[in-house]
């Protein structure tokens, strides 16, 4: 009976729709009272029967719910032959709840549609030699499974087998297809474009990064802030206060009808849904631009950032030297960078990675002996010359001849950060490289928007030299720059930093920074979500882009704004009715309830905006 | 002591929330600290101990009380 009534709650909403409307057309159409009377006591008693049953079911385990007070005032309004409120009352109150159902869910469906790209099902290698489709929870560690083109990739694994390109998005923000081959690790979640792989798992279900991602946002949107958890609190004995308000109000006045019309005002719907709905809407806006909040709580604190802390390499640069300006020697430049190619290539310093990418494909040279000058470069034999590559201290133990507009370049090129790399055949200087770890494109745009909005410091810490951190911080129009610094040392910066009252965020890579970014009060990652980043962080964007962190501010200033104007929305309306119950003469229940739902969905709605939220 | 996780159809008000809680708070054999009804993800999470009642009880707890369970994990 009781399951029956749930399940058929939609239609029961319907038919007392449909009774009332009856009802109404036979009174004013056709002066028929009796039939206007007997389908009203129709749709209340219908109407309030699903009412009626969860307000018991929360009387039993003590919770006196908004149920509760709604079936009190029915009753009580059907004792006193108010026929015509009791059923629009309950035909109100179930409508409303279906519209809430229907649009809360759409405040959820960022978060939802994060999780509906994990995967289900997994092709696994059985005891028959054959691959069968299996649930996920059904694959273990070390399973090897079979990838076809078009589907996800089930767990976090190595490739075993064949080679594909692999579109890592819903991990790395990043849509551009990723090669994959025998050895490369591929993620859950991820979507192989083409190919087929055969991969082991290492880690399936909830130990897969994707899986961590899609825990740590379902806990976020139900983690509560301090004022949530207030509202909480006071919900709980709200709903019991207003019960013996009504009580009192009528034993004074002994006027049943006053008493019910303050249950229904008093219900405390939009105040206990307002929070949670913006909370969750911007959380679900997050997740659908590639930034990951922990928690209502940190959307409120960066909302109020004044000093953002950032680390230079990976995090204000690309994290990857390039070649930045190459001064020649010689009359033979394309010979240099041949010989030049054929001697890094024998080596894997980052900087020789940035000068064969710089050099670019082209056949190499026979290196007959080559030996690494600790803290120096490379000496090499091509032929009957002797070659060096290196800095400036290898150039003087190799005793080559450096003219003054020579060094002048030198001095030039490293008060421009660059790192030098000089390159000498048989005591010659023949060239000169500029290497350099690039700003991220319009990171400059970015800083200028973040102090529009209201951030007041600008801070870059590094472990890099004084000069190239002198020199981004000029480009960048930051507001201080330090370098020399270790892990320890951008960590008590940022103490001191809070000790002066601050609230400080931290941005940088995740892996090394991380007592920076466990220390500060909003501690952000950038990358790729790697399991330390989501772990000691705050906020984690995705991707690399820099203009998420933009985006992410943006964000919690409006979801903050949102909040709160949905607490005074909330709470005006119950004001505004408890006024007019007490000091104007159209005030009933059926407008109560009305204003009280339609305060609801208000609230809901305001909160969904969220959603659409972008960066003007 | 076992961990379930069970999805529940969408929660609309938050005092449903606290009626799940209370609900299986009354049940045997649960730990009452470990009960979290998940109001935005309309998931509960609690720790019980197996000797005492089983997932199935749960799950039939919040039924009678008017939640439709989606989908329930135990480990």
């Amino acid at each position: 009976m009781q399951k029956m009534i749930f399940k058929n709650k939609n239609r029961i909403t319907l038919i007392s729709g449909i009774l009332i409307t009856i009802a109404f057309t036979s009174h004013l159409g056709f002066k028929n009272e009796l039939l206007f009377e007997i389908l009203l006591i129709i749709a209340s008693i219908l109407g309030v029967l699903p009412i009626a049953i969860q307000a018991y079911q929360s009387l039993r385990v003590k919770v006196v719910s908004i149920d509760v007070l709604v079936t009190i005032a029915v009753v009580g309004a059907f004792l006193i032959q108010e026929y015509e409120e009791s059923a629009i009352v309950t035909f109100l109150f179930l409508f409303g709840a279906y519209l809430e159902h229907r649009t809360l869910n759409k405040t959820r469906s960022a978060i939802k549609e994060l999780i509906s790209l994990a995967p289900e099902t997994a092709l696994k290698l059985m005891d028959t030699k054959e691959f069968e489709e299996v649930e996920i929870e059904d694959v273990n560690v070390n399973d090897i499974l079979l990838v076809k083109t078009g589907s996800k990739v089930p767990v976090d694994g190595k490739v075993i087998l064949g080679e594909g390109y692999v579109n890592q998005a819903s991990i790395t923000g990043e849509s551009f297809p990723v090669h994959k081959y025998v050895g490369s690790m591929v993620y859950a979640g991820t979507i192989l474009e083409n190919g087929t792989l055969q991969i082991q798992a290492d880690r399936v279900g909830e130990d897969t990064t994707f899986g961590k991602i899609i825990e740590l946002v379902e806990e976020a949107q139900d983690s509560k802030s301090e004022a949530e958890r207030f509202i909480d609190r006071f919900s709980k004995y709200y709903t019991p206060i207003v019960l013996l308000l009504s009580f009192i109000v009528w034993l004074i006045s002994r006027d049943i009808e006053l008493s019910i019309i303050i249950l229904v005002l008093g219900c405390p719907g939009a105040l206990v849904i307002g929070v949670p709905v913006s909370h969750v809407a911007g959380i679900g806006n997050g997740a659908s631009h590639g930034i990951l909040f922990k928690g209502s709580e940190v959307i409120q604190d960066f909302s109020k950032v004044d000093t953002i802390v950032f680390d230079k390499t990976g995090t204000l640069t690309i994290g990857n030297p390039e070649v930045a300006e190459v001064i020649s020697y010689s009359n033979n430049f394309e010979e240099i960078l041949t010989i030049l190619l054929s001697i890094e290539k024998e080596s894997d310093h980052p900087l020789s990675k940035a000068i064969i990418q710089y050099v670019g494909d082209r056949k190499t040279l026979d290196v007959k002996k080559t030996d690494v000058v600790k803290g120096g470069g490379i000496r090499a034999h091509i032929d009957e010359m002797n070659i060096a590559v290196g800095n400036y201290s290898l150039m003087k133990l190799e005793n080559v001849k450096l003219s003054q507009s020579m060094i002048d370049d030198i001095e030039r090129l490293e008060k421009q950060g660059n790192t030098i790399v000089l390159v000498s055949i048989n005591q010659e200087l023949q060239l000169l490289l500029g290497i350099k770890d690039q700003i991220r494109p319009n990171v400059k745009e970015d800083l200028i928007k973040l102090r529009k909005m209201g951030v007041k410091k600008l801070i870059l810490l590094s472990g890099d030299n004084q000069t190239t951190v002198d020199n981004v911080s000029k480009e960048l129009n930051l507001s201080e720059a330090h370098g020399n610094m270790l892990p320890e040392d951008k960590a008590h910066f940022i103490e001191k930093l809070q000790k002066e009252g601050e609230i400080v965020a931290f941005v940088g890579d995740g892996v090394n920074d991380s007592p920076s970014i466990a220390l500060a009060h909003i501690g952000i990652a950038m990358g790729s979500g790697t399991d330390v980043a989501i772990e000691t962080s705050n906020v984690v964007l995705m991707n690399s882009d820099f203009s998420r962190l933009v985006h992410a501010l943006g964000l919690t200033k409006a979801t903050t704004s949102n909040m709160i104007q949905n607490i005074v929305i909330a709470i005006g309306v119950v004001l505004f009715l408890l006024f007019n119950v007490f000091f104007s003469e159209w005030m009933n229940m059926s407008i109560g309830m009305l204003v009280h739902e339609g305060s609801i969905l208000v609230v809901i709605i305001n909160g969904m905006r969220l959603l659409n939220y972008k960066l003007k | 002591m076992q961990k379930a996780v069970i999805q529940l159809d969408t929660l609309t008000c938050p005092s449903c929330a606290l009626k799940i809680e209370g609900a299986i708070k009354s049940l045997e054999g649960i730990n009452k600290e470990s009960v979290s009804v998940l109001f935005n993800s309309s998931k509960v999470k609690v720790e019980f101990d197996e000797l005492k009642v089983n997932a199935d009880q749960i799950g039939s707890a919040i039924t009678k009380i008017g939640y439709d369970v989606l989908k329930t994990n135990v480990k």
